[in-house]
């Protein structure tokens, strides 16, 4: 299939309502341990969906699967309608390039500046862009963080809220239909938590991006989530808005919302 | 389910095994570890698109950020081997060979050995403790899903730059050594530079510099590609960085020694 003819595909397919993501039993093993055993999981289009969790249910394995760093086992995943088992190298390139990703650790790189961690992925994606454009997609990117006065710094210079923005901003800059976070306030204090909850819902009504948030902050779901996912045991254990989950009968889940 | 995209080359299980497994099965594990990871920086290093930006960072970061060290070093060597050399030459009433002898040590031997050895603690645990902790800091799976191939961007430049900056360190080494053995000649005599260098050239011949000016590829190469092995699969954590350094120079230093005798066992196959 051409580029073109990809990239028409995928772009008819953003335009839809529905599901921009499904996945149905999706499992994933690391030796013996059954990290995701069976996961359905459907995302639509402009939605916010938080997965909880207990430390090492998979959470964060299951986004790493999307995006390829991690492989499943077995089931099926289907982005925007297409089944990406039957794509070819190519196309789920092209696939992933709607997909953005915000790491625990911002994984901001430590020798660029930055200005170049955010031209890095422009740069990559985007072979004709001008020097111009890339500067003000940058600048775009910084204000929409408020980060514009840290251009010049190196990540090393950063607080960890200023971190995890500019992570955000890398991500960001490539405009992706599908949010990745993998939890995105862990160790900062509750007002910059606070402040990247707001960022994140932000981002959802400016670019009507459809995301899966990982965390453990109750805080942080509250603000985010259209939808809470509970994995247990590698399974999806309970599904709700918050404030279902929160009245549910179940100890365990509701344990979550204490 | 099809991967999504080129992989890191996934050790982890791999890893797992190692450890409950005796010394002499890592050791076989670890050199099959060794042997997928060079296969597949020869399957990506011809294979386009091309990181020449990349590339050339790292040879100016490998290649001429190591020049004082190396300069420095091959003054010493030659001085010092000069200075040590004299005496025994002196019992015999050979004196006038020292410029001769110590060229060929120098160029032979010496200059390629200790540079590279000296190029291991500084580049090859550079490296390894790089990626070590790009890897502990998930950037190298944030250049993954931006598209990038990281075995492409980080391993094949720099295996390729160090490859290629270490012969040009060494033939810088091996002009400051001779110069420092000039320098050493002069303490206890009166050697003109072009009577001093007129003896050096009398006493080498094509057989002693080309071997020694090849083999330093192959040393370059093996630190450049063991740096990158240990620490792009490094353990997860701090500990990990730290022990992909270290683990990076020990093996590398080792790699530098053992190649080292092959070529002189090769070499000598060709001059008997």
């Amino acid at each position: 299939m051409s580029t073109q003819v990809q990239k028409n595909i995928v772009s008819e397919i953003e335009d839809q309502t529905g599901p921009v993501l499904v996945m149905e039993h999706l499992k994933k093993s690391f030796g013996n341990n059954h990290v995701l055993r069976d996961i359905n999981l459907v995302i639509n289009k402009g939605e916010n969906v938080v997965v909880l969790g207990k430390s090492g249910t998979g959470k964060s394995v299951l986004i790493k699967c999307i995006v390829g760093l991690d492989e499943p086992d077995d089931g099926k995943l289907f982005i925007f309608g297409q089944d990406i088992s039957e794509l070819d190298e190519d196309e789920l390139i092209d696939i992933r390039r709607k997909i953005g990703f915000l790491f625990q650790s911002g994984a901001l790189y430590d020798s660029m500046t930055v200005r170049e961690n955010l031209e890095f992925p422009l740069r990559r994606q985007l072979h004709s862009i001008s020097k111009d454009e890339i500067f003000s997609l940058v600048k775009e990117a910084l204000k929409n963080v408020g980060l514009d006065e840290a251009i010049d710094k190196t990540p090393s210079e950063l607080s960890g809220g200023m971190r995890k923005r500019l992570g955000l901003a890398r991500t960001l800059i490539l405009k992706p239909s599908i949010m990745l976070y993998d939890e995105p306030t862990t160790g900062l204090d509750p007002i910059t938590s606070k402040e990247i909850s707001k960022l994140i819902l932000k981002v959802q009504e400016k670019y009507n991006t459809s995301s899966i948030i990982i965390t453990h902050d109750i805080d942080c779901a509250k603000i985010t989530a259209n939808r809470i996912i509970v994995i247990k045991e590698g399974i999806c254990a309970a599904e709700g808005t918050y404030s279902e989950l929160e009245k549910s009968e179940d100890p365990w889940i509701r344990s979550f919302f204490e | 389910m099809k991967k999504i995209t080129l992989p890191k080359l996934q050790n982890e299980n791999l890893d797992e095994e190692i450890v409950k497994d005796s010394v002499f099965k890592k050791f076989f594990l670890e050199v099959y570890s060794l042997t997928i990871f060079t296969l597949h920086f020869f399957r990506e290093v011809f294979k386009p698109p091309y990181e020449f930006n990349e590339l050339m960072k790292q040879t100016f970061l490998i290649g001429y950020k190591s020049f004082p060290l190396v300069i420095i070093t091959g003054f010493i060597i030659g001085l010092v081997l000069t200075i040590q050399s004299r005496p025994t030459l002196a019992n015999f009433g050979a004196e006038s060979w020292l410029p001769a002898m110590v060229a060929v040590s120098i160029i032979r031997e010496i200059g390629p050995v200790i540079t590279s050895l000296i190029f291991a603690g500084k580049v090859g645990s550079g490296i390894g403790a790089e990626l070590a902790s790009m890897n502990v800091t998930q950037q190298i799976d944030a250049m993954q899903v931006s598209d990038t191939n990281p075995f492409k961007y980080l391993v094949v430049t720099r295996v390729v730059a160090a490859t290629f900056m270490l012969p040009v360190l060494v033939v810088f080494a091996d002009m400051v050594g001779l110069l420092g053995s000039f320098v050493g000649v002069n303490l206890k005599g009166d050697v003109s530079l072009h009577l001093f260098f007129a003896q050096i050239f009398q006493s080498l011949d094509f057989n002693d510099l080309f071997p020694a000016f090849i083999k330093t590829f192959f040393f370059g190469f093996a630190i450049g590609l063991i740096g990158s092995y240990k620490g792009y699969y490094s353990n997860k954590g701090t500990e990990g960085v730290g022990k992909a350094a270290n683990s990076s120079v020990v093996f590398a230093s080792l790699m530098v020694f053992i190649i080292d005798m092959i070529a002189v066992q090769i070499t000598s196959l060709y001059q008997n």
